[in-house]
């Protein structure tokens, strides 16, 4: 690959170099084609699922809300919204405390058999998620808990849990313990010192954390596919329907929404490493 | 040290004790066994050639009129019809009509409700499906039968269908980790050697669709390319196919190969990218002035040094593409299946949830041997996130 180094090196060959950015181009366009394609067909006025002749010529008869008023004015949909948010705000809330805890728990020098044990806190993200559905649903349904939203919130939470220990386990590692050697010698009491020292430094490590749970869980289907009825069921899940049943522009429109959020959620993460400088987030 | 307990206690009961539970589904089986013990008891003794004796005659009849008061004579059909199909309606067949008769000779009684019951084949598979613990459902996910005289042969031609997909899984995850590179390599250097504010911008570019949700992009990819879809509509407009020429790009593996790529890019170009920007550029000036030409250099000089990146990238995206199921179940079609797809289809449809579990069980095995590698190789506790 010639074309890569001309980049880098310091003879630039033109034509490898306009090779080597005109690929670049043409990939960051298979990443964001996508969403570029969704939201515009969101506003159809037509049921399709393609630019019709008058979007392309922007007659503004073709573009239309419908789509948007059909998902707001839609039972299931707004249900949906509600179970997803439940779901989703109990799992991380669970999620971000027990994660947390483990975490100082895992930064303490005199923790024993450390890797094993965060190997066992990590597996719900590295285990295909269907055989965790699979389990889940045998599980849940044994214990009385199939089809009920407690059960979705504990399984939901098991999955979010790696990303909360990953990123709180990060911060910790740039935290320096004199300071909490400081507050103890000051005659704080462990609570104390977690409270005023210890929390507020690693805050944004944490939250950053919950931000993943939730986006897990929001985003989750498999495990809902398994394990929820009519009554439970999510965004996510509803959309499956949408495009397995009666494919309409209205999931479109979901989507957008989604996107919206999507992108929302990412610039609380970013926001949130910058302000923590270690970069906890990302490696 | 404490403050880990609740936690792991947590991980056992909500997430370790289901997985326990799926892979003992997949060797235990109790209800064939629960449902004929006396038969069995009396099968055990018998030699497999010939036909049992009149007790175990007695014994099914009395177990499968009591099945069916119990509403279970179902469960133990199908479970037999596993090993030797028919089964399935011997076994419904036979209760309904042990209703109407109330003493033996029970051989004669059955063998005048069917004919099968005067074959060893069906009491073979009785006996077969009622152990405990089997490792049939192992078997079976390999493609491998037991016999009645317990010798283990390959299942026949066209009941062979786990391994293949076993292949295509491997094969498909290593084409999209493969492709993964490709497109990856050359944006995360891109991004990674730009001026701060362009990088963020790039970034930016790589993180929203890695943000967006999984549903959305695969829902994307369908508007783009099905027959009536985006992409074909602009094919069709410049003249390069035929209205009538309509390519299929989804619902099939070129469906599959397309979204699934899309959606683990970002797991390449992060690692690379952070392994990328520790490089410094003087390194790749320092080979120039000693003569490198550009491709000797990038060889030599850059490409080893961004080997970490390389293997962690791989090594995720590959573990992710092994084990998913809802793009290619919902791009797919019924040529862009992948394992996973059949671990839903025995859940949901043919309920072998014996099977199920053992495809699972193999997974598994398989998910965790590169697990191991990439916690040897870059660090389970460096996983990295966005």
């Amino acid at each position: 690959m010639p074309a890569l180094t001309s980049a880098a090196g310091s003879r630039q060959v033109p034509l490898g170099r306009y090779a080597y950015l005109a690929f670049c181009a043409l990939v960051f366009l298979f990443l964001v084609a996508p969403i570029l394609v969704i939201v515009p067909l969101s506003f159809n006025a037509e049921p399709y699922f393609t630019f019709t002749e008058g979007m392309l010529r922007f007659e503004g008869e073709a573009y239309s809300l419908r789509w948007y008023r059909e998902i707001v004015e839609n039972e299931e949909w707004r249900r949906s919204l509600v179970n997803s948010l439940t779901i989703g705000i109990s799992a991380t809330a669970l999620a971000t405390v027990l994660g947390t805890l483990a975490a100082l728990g895992l930064a303490n020098a005199h923790m024993p058999a450390r890797r094993l044990v965060t190997g066992l806190l990590i597996s719900p993200m590295v285990t295909p998620v269907i055989i965790s559905a699979a389990g889940m649903f045998f599980f849940y349904s044994s214990i009385g808990l199939g089809q009920t939203h407690l059960g979705l919130i504990l399984a939901h939470t098991a999955l979010g849990i790696p990303f909360v220990v990953i990123t709180v386990t990060a911060t910790l590692a740039s935290f320096d313990n004199n300071l909490t050697r400081a507050a103890a010698s000051l005659g704080a009491g462990p609570v104390r010192t977690f409270r005023k020292v210890q929390l507020p430094l690693i805050a944004p490590g944490v939250l950053s954390g919950g931000l993943f749970a939730f986006a897990t869980s929001f985003d989750e289907v498999v495990v809902v596919l398994f394990m929820a009825g009519v009554e439970q069921r999510t965004i996510p899940r509803q959309m499956w329907a949408g495009i397995r049943e009666q494919i309409s522009p209205a999931i479109l429109a979901v989507a957008t929404f989604l996107i919206g959020f999507a992108v929302l959620l990412l610039f609380a993460v970013e926001w949130l490493r910058r302000r923590n400088g270690s970069a906890p987030a990302r490696r | 040290m404490v403050l880990v307990v609740p936690l792991l206690l947590f991980i056992g009961v909500t997430f370790l004790a289901p997985l326990g539970m799926m892979l003992l589904r997949s060797v235990h089986d109790p209800v064939v066994a629960d449902a004929l013990p006396e038969t069995l008891g009396i099968l055990g003794e018998w030699d497999g050639e010939g036909l049992p004796p009149e007790a175990a005659y007695e014994a099914i009849a009395r177990e499968l009129t009591r099945a069916r008061e119990e509403r279970t004579v179902g469960q133990v059909a199908g479970r037999v019809n596993r090993v030797e199909s028919g089964m399935r309606s011997l076994f419904t067949r036979t209760a309904r009509g042990l209703q109407d008769v109330t003493e033996g000779p029970w051989r004669d009684v059955m063998v005048g409700l069917d004919e099968a019951w005067g074959q060893p084949a069906v009491w073979n598979a009785v006996r077969a499906t009622g152990q405990r613990f089997t490792a049939r459902h192992y078997l079976n996910a390999v493609d491998m039968q037991r016999l009645p005289d317990g010798s283990v042969t390959r299942q026949p031609e066209e009941r062979r269908i786990y391994m293949s997909l076993m292949w295509r899984t491997l094969w498909v995850s290593g084409a999209i980790t493969l492709l993964c590179l490709v497109l990856g390599y050359p944006i995360a250097h891109l991004i990674a050697h730009s001026p701060p504010r362009r990088a963020n911008l790039l970034l930016l570019l790589v993180l929203v669709p890695f943000w967006t949700s999984l549903l959305v992009r695969t829902t994307a990819w369908i508007v783009l390319l099905q027959t009536q879809g985006v992409l074909n509509d602009i094919l069709v407009a410049i003249g390069l196919v035929g209205d009538d020429g309509r390519l299929t790009m989804i619902y099939n593996m070129t469906g599959t190969i397309v979204a699934m790529t899309h959606v683990l890019l970002p797991f390449m170009v992060l690692p690379l990218y952070s392994v990328m920007r520790a490089i410094p550029p003087r390194y790749m000036d320092a080979a120039a002035s000693l003569g490198a030409t550009p491709a000797q250099a990038f060889r030599r000089v850059y490409w080893p040094q961004t080997l970490p990146g390389v293997g962690a990238g791989s090594l995720l995206v590959f573990i992710l593409a092994i084990g998913y199921y809802i793009t290619p179940a919902l791009v797919g079609g019924s040529s862009g299946q992948l394992i996973s797809n059949m671990v839903a289809y025995h859940m949901q449809t043919s309920l072998n949830w014996g099977l199920a579990g053992a495809l699972g069980g193999i997974m598994l095995a398989g998910v965790f041997v590169l697990y191991v590698l990439y916690d040897r190789l870059v660090g389970i506790e460096r996983l990295s996130l966005s």
